[in-house]
C-alpha cells in the first residue's frame, strides 16, 4: 500500500547555491502527484530529497523534515529508506553487465535474497505490474540491454517494484521516450497507483495534466501552487502557475 | 490505451444520454399538461429546468477537464467539442418543452378542440431526438442523416397545424388568445425538432469532420 | 578556377599525410619482418624444449626463460592487478576529489615515466641486497611496480566509463555503495578492466632492466621462486651482446618469441573483451 508524504520546510543546497528554498508538501497516498516546473527550479532535487539521494553527490545539504506516514525519514538508515521509497530515473539505466531476469531481481538477491523460487515468483510479477512480461518471458537471459527505450524503462520500472517499496519516485521517466512508449509509461503509472504512491518529475505539463490526480509547480526552488491537476490545469490560482502552463512564462 | 480519455469520454456519453432522459421526461410532461391545462402541474415542469441545466454544466466541465488535461486532438476532440454543442441543443430543447408549459399559464381554457397534432409532433420530434442521440452513441451516419427526412415531416406537421388553427381562428375570434398560443406550441417542437437535427449534424462532424447542413 | 585549386590543395595535403603514415608503418614492420626472418630459422621444438647449452655451443634453447619470464609475469599480475584494481576503486569511487587522492594520481603518472632501470635499482637495494641473493620474486616485484600504475590508470579510466546513473540506479534500489560497487559497477567495467590487465602484462612481459638487478638470469631451471632465474628479454640481452654466431642466431629466436607474446596478449586483449562490449 502507498504511504503518505509529509515535508516540512525542505532547504536543500548543492555547494553554495541554494536549491530548495523551504518546501511544505502533503503528498496523499496511492496519488500520482506530479512535480512541473521549468528547468533549474529544484524538482529533481525535491524528489531526489525524498530517497536521500540528493546527500550521495559532494558537497550538498539538506535541511528539513520529511515524513513517511508520520515517520521522519532521518530516523531511517538511507539504504533501508531506499527500499521503502523506490525510483525510477529519467534515463533508462538497466544494469548493463545483467540480464533482463537479474536486473529485475538485482534489488533483492543483492540485498540477501536467495531463494530461486521467491526470487522467480518476484520477477515475474514485477515484471507483469511493469505491463512487460508478455514481452521478455522467453528471452530473460537476455541482455537488458537488448531491449528498446521503451522497454528498458519499464525494465527499470520492474526492477524499482520487485524491492516492494510503498512510494515509487520517478524523475522523468518518460522523456527520452517517443510517443507510444510514452502512452504505454503513462497508461503503466495510472494502473500502479492502486498500490503505490507516485510522484513524478516531468517537463512534460500535459503529460502532468493526463496523468496525475494532484500537481504541483515549483519555481526557482519553491513551491508556488499544488493542488487537484483539473483545477491546476483549468483554473490556476497562482499568475505565475497560469503563466507557465499556458506557455507564456518569461 | 489512453484509459483517461476514454474514460471522460464514457462520462461524457453518459452525461448526455441523461440528459436525452430528462429532456424526454419533461416535453411528455409538458405536453400532458397543456393536454390537461393543469397549472400546478405546469409550474412544477417549469421548474424542472434546474435539473437539465445541471446536467448542461456537468458535460461542460467535463469537455473543459477532458480538453485541459488530455490533449484530445482529431476525433477525439471532435467528439468532445461536439459532445458541448449537443448539450447545448438538449438545453435548449428542455427550454423549449418548457416553453410549452408556459403557455399552459396563459390559456384560458377550456380547449376549442382536442390536441391531436400537437402530441403527435412532439412524438416525432422525440423520436428524432433519441435517433440523433443513438447517432451519436454508434457513430452511425445513415441515422444521422435520416434526420434530414424526418425533420421535412415534422416542418410539414407544423405547417398543418398553423393551417388548421388559422382557420377556426377566423371562425372564432373570442378563442385567437389560445389559437395563438397553440401556435406558439406548434413553433417550439417545430424548433425542437431542428435542435434534434443540430445533434445529426455534429455526428456527421465528427466521423467526417465535415460539416453539414441537414436543416434545408 | 577557385575550386580546382582548392581541389588541388586537398589532395596535396591527402599526399602528406599518406606519406606521413607510411613513414610510420616502416619501422613497425620494419623490426617485426627483421625479426621474423632472423628468429625463425633459429626456432624449432628444441628451442621450446631445452636449457641452453654453454658458450658458443649450437643447439639448446631456452625453455629456462620462458617459463622463468612466465613465472615473473605471474608474479607481478598477482600483486600489480588486484593492487592496481583497488586503489582504482578507491581513487574512483570513494576519494575522487580530496588532496590525498590528487596526489596519489600525480605519483601515479610519475611512476608510470620513470625509467624502468630505476624501478630495479630500488628493488636491488632494499630487497635483493637485504634477501642477499637475486631472486624471482624480486623479479616478479619489481614488475609489479611497473604494473600497478598503469592498472591503476586504466581501471581508473574504465571505471569512470561506467555512467553515474548505474551506481544510482544500484542505491535506489537500497543496495550499499560497496556491493553497488562489486557487484553492479565493476562487472560493467570489467571487459575494460581486463583489457588494460592484458595490456599491462604485455608491456611488463618484455621489461628487461629492472630484471638485470633483481632475477639476474640463470642457465638452469630455477628450483624455487627464491634464486634467481632466468627471463626470455634478460636471455635475450646476454645471447645477443655474446660473441658466438650460435647464440645470436638464438637471441633472435627469443625475440620472436617475445614479440609473439607481447602480439598474442595484444590480440586477445583487444579482440576478447573489446568484440562483446557495445
Amino acid at each position: 500500500m502507498g504511504q503518505s508524504l509529509s515535508i516540512h520546510n525542505l532547504e536543500a543546497w548543492y555547494g553554495s547555491n541554494k536549491i530548495l528554498k523551504g518546501i511544505n508538501m502533503e503528498i496523499r497516498p496511492n496519488q500520482v502527484t506530479a512535480i512541473i516546473g521549468p528547468s533549474g527550479c529544484g524538482k529533481s532535487t525535491f524528489v531526489r530529497c525524498i530517497n536521500r539521494m540528493h546527500e550521495t553527490l559532494p558537497r550538498t545539504r539538506v535541511r528539513g523534515e520529511i515524513s513517511l506516514d508520520g515517520r521522519s525519514i532521518y530516523d531511517l538508515n538511507p539504504v533501508a529508506l531506499r527500499k521503502t521509497v523506490g525510483m525510477v530515473f529519467q534515463k533508462a539505466n538497466p544494469f548493463p553487465s545483467m540480464s533482463i531476469y537479474d536486473n529485475v531481481v538485482a534489488g533483492l538477491r543483492l540485498n540477501g535474497m536467495k531463494n530461486k523460487q521467491e526470487l522467480k515468483a518476484s520477477a515475474e510479477k514485477s515484471l507483469r505490474m511493469a505491463a512487460l512480461w508478455d514481452e521478455v518471458k522467453d528471452r530473460l537471459n537476455y541482455s537488458g540491454m537488448s531491449l528498446s527505450g521503451g522497454q528498458q524503462q519499464r525494465l527499470c520500472i520492474a526492477r524499482a517494484l520487485a524491492v516492494e517499496p510503498s512510494v515509487l519516485l520517478m524523475d522523468e521517466p518518460a522523456s527520452a521516450l517517443d510517443p507510444i512508449a510514452t502512452t504505454h509509461i503513462e497508461e503503466l503509472i495510472r494502473s500502479l497507483k492502486e498500490i503505490y504512491t507516485i510522484i513524478i518529475v516531468t517537463h512534460n505539463m500535459q503529460q502532468a495534466a493526463r496523468i496525475a490526480d494532484s500537481t504541483a509547480f515549483f519555481l526557482s526552488g519553491e513551491l508556488v501552487e499544488h493542488g487537484p491537476t483539473s483545477e491546476i490545469f483549468t483554473n490556476p490560482h497562482d499568475k505565475r502557475t497560469e503563466d507557465y502552463i499556458t506557455g507564456r512564462f518569461g | 490505451m489512453r484509459q483517461s480519455l476514454n474514460d471522460g469520454q464514457l462520462i461524457l456519453n453518459n452525461l448526455l444520454k441523461d440528459m436525452g432522459q430528462e429532456v424526454e421526461r419533461i416535453l411528455q410532461g409538458c405536453i400532458k399538461t397543456l393536454k390537461s391545462l393543469d397549472r400546478t402541474q405546469a409550474e412544477y415542469w417549469i421548474a424542472q429546468d434546474q435539473v437539465v441545466n445541471n446536467l448542461e454544466r456537468q458535460v461542460d466541465d467535463e469537455c473543459v477537464r477532458l480538453i485541459a488535461t488530455q490533449q484530445p486532438v482529431a476525433k477525439d476532440l471532435r467528439k468532445i467539442i461536439s459532445a458541448m454543442k449537443i448539450s447545448t441543443d438538449l438545453e435548449r430543447m428542455g427550454d423549449l418543452a418548457i416553453g410549452i408549459a408556459k403557455v399552459v399559464r396563459r390559456i384560458e381554457g377550456p380547449l376549442c378542440k382536442p390536441l391531436i397534432d400537437i402530441p403527435l409532433m412532439a412524438e416525432k420530434a422525440l423520436a428524432m431526438m433519441r435517433q440523433g442521440l443513438e447517432a451519436y452513441r454508434t457513430e452511425d451516419m445513415e441515422l444521422a442523416q435520416n434526420l434530414a427526412l424526418q425533420d421535412d415531416a415534422v416542418d410539414h406537421l407544423y405547417n398543418q397545424i398553423v393551417r388548421d388553427l388559422l382557420v377556426i381562428m377566423s371562425q372564432k375570434p373570442e378563442i385567437l388568445d389560445q389559437g395563438m398560443y397553440l401556435t406558439f406550441a406548434g413553433r417550439y417542437l417545430e424548433r425542437f425538432a431542428d435542435h434534434a437535427t443540430n445533434i445529426g449534424e455534429n455526428v456527421i462532424y465528427i466521423t467526417t469532420a465535415e460539416r453539414k447542413d441537414l436543416n434545408k | 578556377m577557385n575550386d580546382r585549386l582548392r581541389r588541388y590543395r586537398n589532395e596535396m595535403m591527402m599526399g602528406i599525410f599518406t606519406v606521413a603514415t607510411l613513414l610510420a608503418l616502416i619501422p613497425l614492420f620494419g623490426v617485426l619482418g627483421y625479426v621474423v626472418t632472423n628468429g625463425l630459422s633459429a626456432l624449432n621444438l628444441e628451442f621450446f624444449m631445452n636449457l641452453p647449452k654453454g658458450m658458443g655451443t649450437p643447439g639448446g634453447g631456452m625453455a629456462n626463460s620462458i617459463v622463468g619470464t612466465l613465472i615473473m609475469v605471474l608474479i607481478a599480475s598477482l600483486i600489480g592487478i588486484p593492487v592496481g584494481i583497488l586503489t582504482a576503486i578507491y581513487l574512483t569511487e570513494y576519494d575522487s576529489a580530496s588532496w590525498f587522492s590528487m596526489g596519489v594520481r600525480f605519483a601515479t603518472d610519475v611512476l608510470t615515466g620513470i625509467p624502468s632501470i630505476i624501478v630495479g635499482i630500488v628493488i636491488y637495494s632494499s630487497v635483493v641486497l637485504k634477501m642477499g641473493h637475486f631472486s624471482a620474486l624480486a623479479g616478479g616485484l619489481s614488475l609489479s611496480i611497473i604494473m600497478i600504475p598503469l592498472m591503476i590508470r586504466s581501471t581508473e579510466e574504465m571505471l569512470k566509463l561506467v555512467p553515474h546513473s548505474i551506481r544510482e540506479a544500484g542505491y535506489a534500489l537500497g543496495i550499499s555503495k560497496g556491493t553497488t560497487i562489486i557487484k553492479i559497477v565493476l562487472p560493467t567495467a570489467a571487459k575494460g578492466i581486463m583489457t588494460g590487465a592484458m595490456l599491462a602484462v604485455a608491456r611488463v612481459s618484455g621489461e628487461t632492466a629492472p630484471l638485470l638487478f633483481t632475477a639476474l638470469g640463470n642457465q638452469y631451471w630455477a628450483r624455487s621462486l627464491n634464486e634467481p632465474i632466468a627471463a626470455l628479454p634478460v636471455q635475450i640481452y646476454q645471447y645477443a651482446t655474446s660473441p658466438y654466431k650460435a647464440w645470436q642466431q638464438q637471441a633472435w629466436a627469443g625475440s620472436l618469441v617475445l614479440i609473439s607474446l607481447v602480439v598474442l596478449l595484444n590480440l586477445i586483449a583487444r579482440c576478447a573483451f573489446r568484440s562483446r562490449s557495445n
